[in-house]
């Protein structure tokens, strides 16, 4: 099944330089050229895509004080094939408010992330890929720095500055701005911060790699024929950087629905993120089929935006090949 | 004239900013990591007690040696894979399924970990219940995990370097009558080198700071550094983190600096080899 499902297609292509460009590889027998796409190709669906129908599968299950704590869907008993679809696990996310809110909360925290990443990074972006060549490269290295460090390390950071004796109440108290420290730390205040803090750099560097390519002399051509900047920006500049924008976006808001790690540090402990309600009904209450259904109802809403940046991605790609 | 003046002082403005956001949260974490009090906010002289405190942890050291291992194993692993995946989406042509592995690798990328981490252990679970393997949850699932996370990255690094690359030479090796793989290994490796060596950057320090995955497939026994971080950083501000944290963000600084200037100077060279050749 593997071998037909790689099955390479012959290249009919007409002959001509732009054929064999193409596909110098497609000299490997096609024998080989499967071999060495069954590779990944495997991996990946082993261990990316399969492991989803176990999901789909537990989600329907009960869950059961056992070592896995879930009973099998399908149980054969002497001679009866029993199979038990339990529907109760989607029943009570749609039913109970607590989960409403949480897809809603982290809905809502991611798209807020979003934005303000878009607010803070666009600028950050344009101005780096307009900067003089020799420089360009540096300041991308410094925005990228932070990014190469430790996720939880950033976000750790965070801590030691909103905490209630923190640097930032420090600063208000000493500069006689509040009488008693202001609870910053496990706020949904203190979660936004951190989301955009450690979200950025996704936002910035597709941002960059779409206008560094903008012509300059479009802007220029703007500016001669009396065009205000604020006017050539909306017109000219942000249009042509729709594809850098929507990628970024992306980029920051899909992982962002699911982020465990920041509201669980920075949070408030009522105000609850899915990613994090996921997290406690495996981890504390070893409801895994709970779990399961939790994941499920996220990827039917992550889904389509994930296919979305992948079709756009795969044009630019395409577009960039042409070239 | 004027515009452009405008401009710069709006961008020099946002860059500021931008950089004062960045990097403030992390001197600051510096600057406490050389307090003398246990209390991190609280500053009372300068020490370098917590180094020494951090130095003498035995959990801090083996929980390091662990995922030192692991995140060498995972990267390896998935620059192998993937190189040959880039290579595929670059170079093969289209075939029946591309779209869906192309998939496969974007999908990783943005997938919320939460969610990747907790259907590879059940698939690990269901393994072990048809064929009793893996016996347990330790090194080998988190290595899995993290190769299946990691070789997405390195798909796209080595891809792009692909797609942009000049096959002037890959041609004429093979109008020479060069055999595939040996165009491969002769002449697309080196030039793709750097690619190489930045994709298993990139896959070796996400490996290393990866919590989530990890979390969901690792066992009793098998703790990494990010976990022991999470578990110590859950019960508030501690003072051994900040040395920890300023560490490694003095690590990550020399070696990406570093690799930063290796790059230039190499792209530098090949400006000037191939304005001499025009």
């Amino acid at each position: 099944m593997m071998s037909r499902l790689l099955s390479l297609r012959d290249s009919r292509d007409p002959a001509g330089r732009a054929a064999r460009r193409a596909a110098w590889w497609q000299r490997l027998a096609p024998r080989g050229r499967t071999l060495v796409t069954a590779i990944p190709y495997g991996w990946l669906l082993l261990f990316f895509l399969v492991p989803f129908l176990f999901v789909l599968q537990i989600s329907f299950s009960e869950v059961e004080i056992a070592s896995p704590p879930y009973r099998a869907l399908v149980e054969r008993s002497e001679d009866v094939l029993n199979i038990a679809l339990n529907l109760g696990n989607y029943t009570y996310i749609f039913g109970d408010p607590l989960y409403f809110d949480a897809y809603l909360g982290s809905l809502e925290t991611a798209a807020v992330t979003t934005a303000i990443c878009l607010l803070i990074g666009y600028p950050i972006a344009y101005t780096i890929a307009r900067a003089p060549e020799a420089r360009r490269n540096t300041l991308l290295m410094l925005v990228m720095l932070p990014f190469w460090t430790s996720f939880l390390v950033r976000v750790y950071a965070w801590m030691g500055i909103l905490d209630s004796n923190g640097l930032v109440n420090q600063a208000l108290l000493a500069l006689g701005l509040v009488d008693a420290p202001l609870q910053l730390m496990h706020t949904q205040l203190s979660v936004q911060i951190v989301m955009v803090y450690a979200y950025l750099p996704f936002m910035i560097l597709p941002l960059f790699s779409n206008l560094v390519k903008l012509d300059g002399r479009l802007l220029e051509a703007a500016a001669d024929l009396g065009c205000r900047p604020w006017k050539t920006f909306l017109t000219v500049t942000l249009p042509l950087s729709k594809n850098g924008v929507v990628a970024g976006s992306m980029l920051v808001f899909i992982p962002a629905v699911g982020e465990f790690v920041i509201p669980e540090l920075v949070g408030t402990p009522e105000s609850l993120m899915i990613g994090k309600v996921l997290w406690m009904e495996f981890f504390d209450n070893n409801n895994w089929p709970m779990a399961a259904s939790v994941t499920i109802v996220m990827l039917a809403l992550l889904i389509l935006p994930i296919v979305y940046l992948h079709k756009r991605e795969e044009k630019a790609l395409a577009r960039a090949a042409r070239r | 004239m004027n515009n452009a003046n405008n401009l710069s002082v709006f961008g020099k403005l946002s860059l500021g900013a931008g950089f004062a956001f960045l990097y403030l949260p992390i001197v600051v974490l510096v600057v406490y990591s050389f307090n003398a009090s246990k209390l991190v906010t609280v500053w009372a002289g300068f020490s370098t007690h917590w180094y020494g405190e951090l130095f003498r942890d035995e959990a801090v050291l083996s929980s390091l040696w662990l995922s030192l291992k692991i995140a060498f194993l995972a990267s390896t692993m998935s620059v192998v894979l993937g190189t040959i995946a880039g290579l595929v989406l670059a170079r093969f042509g289209p075939f029946r399924g591309k779209s869906l592995f192309a998939g496969m690798i974007t999908a990783p990328m943005v997938m919320p970990e939460v969610i990747t981490g907790l259907s590879m252990l059940l698939l690990f679970v269901q393994m072990q219940q048809w064929f009793g393997h893996p016996a347990e949850r330790g090194v080998l699932t988190i290595w899995v995990g993290h190769v299946t996370l990691c070789m997405a990255y390195v798909t796209v690094v080595i891809r792009a370097r692909l797609v942009e690359m000049d096959r002037s030479v890959e041609e004429a090796a093979m109008d020479l009558g060069a055999r595939p793989l040996k165009i491969f290994f002769l002449i697309t490796l080196p030039i793709i080198a750097p690619a190489i060596a930045s994709g298993f950057l990139l896959a070796f320090t996400l490996s290393l700071d990866d919590l989530v995955i990890t979390a969901f497939l690792s066992g009793p026994g098998s703790t990494t550094l990010p976990q022991l971080i999470f578990s110590r950083v859950r019960l508030g501000l501690n003072p051994e983190i900040n040395a920890l944290a300023t560490i490694t963000v003095l690590a990550v600084a020399v070696l990406v600096v570093s690799a930063n200037r290796i790059m230039v100077r190499a792209e530098r060279r090949r400006a000037r080899l191939a304005a001499a050749a025009a």
